[in-house]
């Protein structure tokens, strides 16, 4: 009993990848179904469930499910043209999938005892370094060298000599600001599944070692459980939040390799 | 309260490695099957899923905007048989007020001929009762003479003179054209 009590009490076991099936190594690397793979393929599995389902009734007159389909591909759609223009909307698949794959992981995630894909630096690190990639290969492929232009915004009318001076210093905070953009990218979504599930699970620990060690714990655990309620109130926002700004970043740096000009 | 956690954190924490996100063994795996199902999800989404639902809402927009067309276009109908239907009402109230107006004017002259007729007829039967009554007031004055005649000649002989019936009748027949 008390094992099983500090194993859950222990904040940071949920994080922990469990290898459900051996695979055997590619390429020397060890590629096995785990518990993080198993989630992802959870959160996919749903989204392919809603969309297609919504997809595949496709009737003028929606029922409800339906409804929620269309109503998440128009959202998409209204925070791309937002953000993007018009033109973004040759990215409407990518980011479509981008959002509803965080979205699905970190609402899957709130479910006691799941595994929070996105809480893991690797997972959204590749995402960021998937949307900066296809942000600077289309960005030149599209633009070519004025693609660079991003970095020295166009000052108007000026003199020569303050230009330089102005560009001597914006031009390296521009690059800066843009090689920060898949760190700060990544770190976000990681940090804030990362912290709120760490949060909740330390109240939750709290209100059930406050409840065991009686005496003055008693008095402790119902706050404790009262706030890890609030505080899962708190996360299911930060799910929802997280998934938004990262999609409408993704949005926003599009933006920027379809129109390099600020 | 906190040191029981701290403490159950040190135990359970000395034999495990401190920060799971940061071991790099499961790094390959969990790259491996984010490129495999993100590729899938992304393939299944943007071949078959999204298409469709985009195919759906076009139909949706364009079969709400045609429904709306076509209720403009009833609307536009329904108005202009109502102009119709009010032009032949303004119509039929015309006819309505000309037939009346007809055959109240025949009625006025059938009523106008028919007072005539009876009024010469009233007028005929007046004349004729006026006749009469002169006729009879004519004998009746008559009788009155000869009432009187014969009162005065019965009051003359009460007071012992008696006179000629000529005379009392021709005195009597002055008195009344007098009076």
């Amino acid at each position: 009993m008390t094992l099983f009590f500090h194993g859950a009490a222990d904040p940071m076991k949920q994080f922990e990848v469990k290898t459900w099936f051996e695979l055997p190594p590619v390429f020397g690397y060890d590629i096995s179904f785990t518990n993080a793979a198993g989630f992802m393929l959870l959160g996919v599995v749903l989204c392919i469930a809603l969309f297609g389902y919504a997809a595949s009734r496709g009737k003028i007159v929606p029922n409800r499910l339906q409804s929620i389909g269309e109503i998440g591909y128009g959202f998409v759609a209204d925070m791309i043209r937002g953000t993007a223009g018009e033109e973004g909307l040759r990215f409407f698949p990518f980011v479509f999938t981008l959002f509803f794959f965080i979205l699905a992981a970190n609402l899957i995630g709130m479910s006691p005892y799941a595994f929070t894909t996105t809480s893991h630096i690797i997972v959204t690190g590749m995402l960021a370094l998937l949307v900066i990639s296809i942000v600077v290969i289309f960005g030149l492929w599209k633009n070519g060298l004025k693609f660079f232009g991003l970095f020295a915004p166009s000052l108007g009318d000026m003199p020569i000599l303050g230009k330089m001076v102005i560009y001597a210093i914006l031009i390296p905070i521009e690059i800066i600001s843009f090689i920060a953009r898949p760190l700060t990218l990544s770190l976000r979504l990681f940090a804030n599944m990362l912290a709120g599930h760490i949060l909740l699970k330390l109240f939750a620990g709290f209100a059930v070692t406050g409840i065991t060690a009686g005496g003055i714990g008693l008095l402790v655990a119902p706050l404790a459980f009262g706030m890890g309620v609030a505080l899962n109130a708190l996360e299911f926002l930060v799910a929802g939040l997280q998934a938004y700004v990262f999609a409408i970043l993704t949005c926003v740096y599009l933006n920027d390799a379809l129109h390099p000009s600020h | 309260m906190l040191a029981i956690i701290l403490a159950a954190d040190a135990a359970s924490g000395a034999e495990k490695a401190a920060f799971p996100p940061f071991e790099t063994w499961h790094f390959p795996s969990q790259v491996f099957w984010l490129v495999v199902l993100f590729g899938s999800l992304y393939f299944v989404l943007s071949r078959f899923i999204l298409p469709s639902i985009g195919n759906t809402l076009e139909r949706r927009e364009s079969s709400i905007a045609s429904d709306l067309d076509e209720a403009a276009r009833l609307n536009d109908e329904a108005q202009d048989a109502q102009k119709s239907v009010e032009v032949s009402i303004a119509k039929a109230h015309a006819k309505a007020r000309e037939t009346a107006d007809k055959a109240r004017a025949k009625i006025d002259a059938q009523i106008a001929a028919e007072t005539a007729k009876v009024d010469a007829e009233v007028d005929k039967k007046l004349a004729e009762a006026e006749t009469r009554i002169s006729a009879l007031r004519a004998d009746a004055m008559k009788n009155v003479e000869s009432i009187a005649g014969d009162a005065a000649q019965s009051v003359l002989g009460k007071f012992g003179s008696k006179a000629a019936k000529a005379d009392v009748s021709s005195a009597v027949k002055s008195v009344l054209a007098k009076g």
